[in-house]
């Protein structure tokens, strides 16, 4: 159930009416998506009537338990899934009728670097570089510049992937989703699940990306630390909608309003979903698709 | 705007790619062409224990073509199934080209793969049976029938690759039904008059029946494209429809896939 008094925030129009001219990052307008998950069972709702809207340059963090839908609505923006109702737009380009131009702006790391694991990080960058018509030679130089400053050696470039650790793995999934620039990089969970020294490589790396690259980024996350530290704004959804959305400090400043004591972005989280991150919530969202 | 230039790189990256996969798993490579040259070899003797040169030349041929078929036709019903295998499907589909780039590339390499990987077996063969004398025959003949043939099974591997798209765990053994059925009807062994003739009337809708009818005419017998039009004909019409509309279906099961979420999920 959304609070009243955030129902203001959770809308799409544009904060600046004078932005309206030019549109923003990434749009997303009352979209809703579920999935039969057997005969004569009803459709399972993973994500209904969310809303969300970045604007150019920010990060956007999108926070929820497991199976709350994160990653389908993740999967909703880059393409991967129908929409059942709603509309995405990235960049003015709607994600249905412009899909070729918006795969174009789009890159995303998934929680699972997902890779031939037999090739070597240099084989499977120089295919994504073509897919996306990079010119190899220059690619390859931008592949070795984003691996040491990730702290991935270059010796470790042409050995297979497999005998990499995960999060030497993820480092390679983040160096080629920015290998193609993308105007807007949707982030699923980067950080699970790796060791303290490359979460933090990595989430330096994300806020160095947004000052020198003019991306805008998508953030699914239940870590909290991390939202708090580099998004501008963060939508909160439980059991696929959206119960809270503003930025970290005023979220929190809201929590202590309500609360009457002060609050951390996990009293949010607690009195948004009355639920702990950890918790799994699969029977409401994408994991207990078929 | 997309154009042809950037299309054509997107497929040539499928083609190395696979490059790269068969580089790095060699072994394999090598244990899967000494296999074939098994099978090869093993289906060839049966002619020689019948003291027949031209049942060892018919098995010859069959075992050789029935082998680039199925390189070809694999390759490509796998490209579904290899890229779920390995949790890449999402990204490459994520991806900005065309569905015809992806395939294009796929087909091209599959192409080359299952050409170099039945020369070998042919010269394996030619050295193992000296007796066999192919100075009456028409290689010609045998090379258009397999660029024809090509064609069709393109088309065929496209809708095999279908099913890894909407069975997440067993489409890819499914594939297999298919290759077997081509196997049993298209007389790769044995004339198709001894079907029965409900067999029959599927043999007339295998590509590979005209196939291997034209290679063998030119091999055995050293008949010129010319006169096999009743062969040629029904592979072009094949393949002319084979693969708009396994194009057209791949583009349905991948908007299937997308509504119910079977991108996703790793087999």
């Amino acid at each position: 159930m959304i609070h009243p008094s955030i129902a203001d925030r959770l809308s799409t129009e544009p904060p600046d009416p004078g932005a309206a001219a030019r549109p923003p990052a990434l749009l997303v307008e009352r979209v809703s998506k579920s999935f039969v998950i057997g005969r004569g069972k009803p459709p399972v709702a993973a994500v209904t009537d969310v809303s969300l809207r970045l604007e150019r340059g920010e990060i956007h963090g999108v926070l929820g338990a497991n199976g709350s839908g994160k990653s389908t609505l993740i999967r909703l923006i880059a393409g991967l899934l129908t929409l059942d109702a709603g509309r995405i737009q990235v960049f003015g380009h709607d994600v249905v009728r412009d899909e070729l131009a918006v795969k174009r702006l789009i890159n995303r790391v998934s929680v699972d670097a997902a890779f031939f694991k037999k090739l070597s990080p240099m084989e499977n960058l120089t295919f994504a570089a073509r897919l996306y018509g990079l010119d190899v030679g220059t690619a390859r130089k931008t592949v070795y510049a984003i691996l040491e400053r990730l702290h991935v050696g270059s010796d470790r470039v042409d050995r297979p992937i497999e005998q990499m650790s995960r999060g030497m793995q993820q480092k390679v999934a983040i160096a080629r989703a920015l290998l193609t620039s993308p105007a807007l990089l949707l982030l699923d969970e980067p950080t699970t699940g790796l060791d303290p020294r490359s979460k933090l490589d990595v989430q330096e790396f994300v806020e160095e990306v947004r000052k020198t690259h003019d991306t805008s980024i998508v953030l699914m996350t239940h870590d909290l630390a991390e939202a708090e530290r580099l998004c501008d704004a963060v939508t909160i959804i439980d059991g696929g909608r959206v119960v809270d959305a503003d930025t970290p400090a005023g979220l929190v400043s809201s929590a202590t309003d309500r609360l009457g004591r002060p609050a951390t972005l996990w009293d949010v989280f607690m009195t948004s979903t009355g639920r702990s991150l950890d918790d799994d919530v699969a029977e409401e969202g994408e994991e207990a698709i078929p | 705007m997309i154009t042809i230039r950037g299309e054509l790189r997107a497929s040539y990256a499928f083609a190395e790619r696979n490059f790269f996969l068969t580089r790095r798993t060699w072994p394999w490579e090598v244990a899967f062409l000494i296999y074939s040259v098994a099978g090869a070899l093993s289906i060839t003797l049966i002619g020689i224990d019948q003291g027949s040169k031209r049942l060892v030349l018919s098995l010859m041929v069959g075992a050789i073509f029935w082998n680039y078929l199925s390189v070809v036709f694999g390759w490509i019903a796998e490209t579904i199934a290899v890229e779920r295998w390995e949790g890449t499907l999402e990204y490459t589909m994520m991806a900005p080209i065309r569905r015809s780039s992806r395939l294009i590339g796929q087909v091209a390499y599959a192409m080359v793969y299952g050409l170099i990987h039945t020369a070998v077996i042919f010269i394996v063969l030619v050295l193992f049976f000296p007796e066999l004398d192919l100075s009456s025959s028409n290689p010609g003949t045998a090379a258009v029938f397999m660029a024809l043939g090509s064609f069709s099974f393109v088309g065929i591997g496209i809708l095999a690759a279908i099913l890894p798209l909407l069975y997440v765990e067993r489409g890819a053994q499914m594939t297999f039904v298919i290759q077997s059925g081509l196997l049993l009807v298209s007389g790769v062994y044995y004339p198709i008059n001894i079907l029965p003739g409900w067999m029959q009337v599927l043999s007339h809708l295998s590509p590979a029946t005209y196939v291997l009818d034209g290679v063998r005419a030119g091999l055995t017998n050293g008949v010129g494209v010319a006169d096999l039009g009743h062969d040629i004909w029904p592979l072009v019409i094949l393949g002319t429809l084979l693969i708009p509309f396994a194009l057209w279906a791949f583009g349905r099961a991948e908007h299937y896939a997308k509504r119910t979420g079977k991108l996703k999920r790793t087999g």
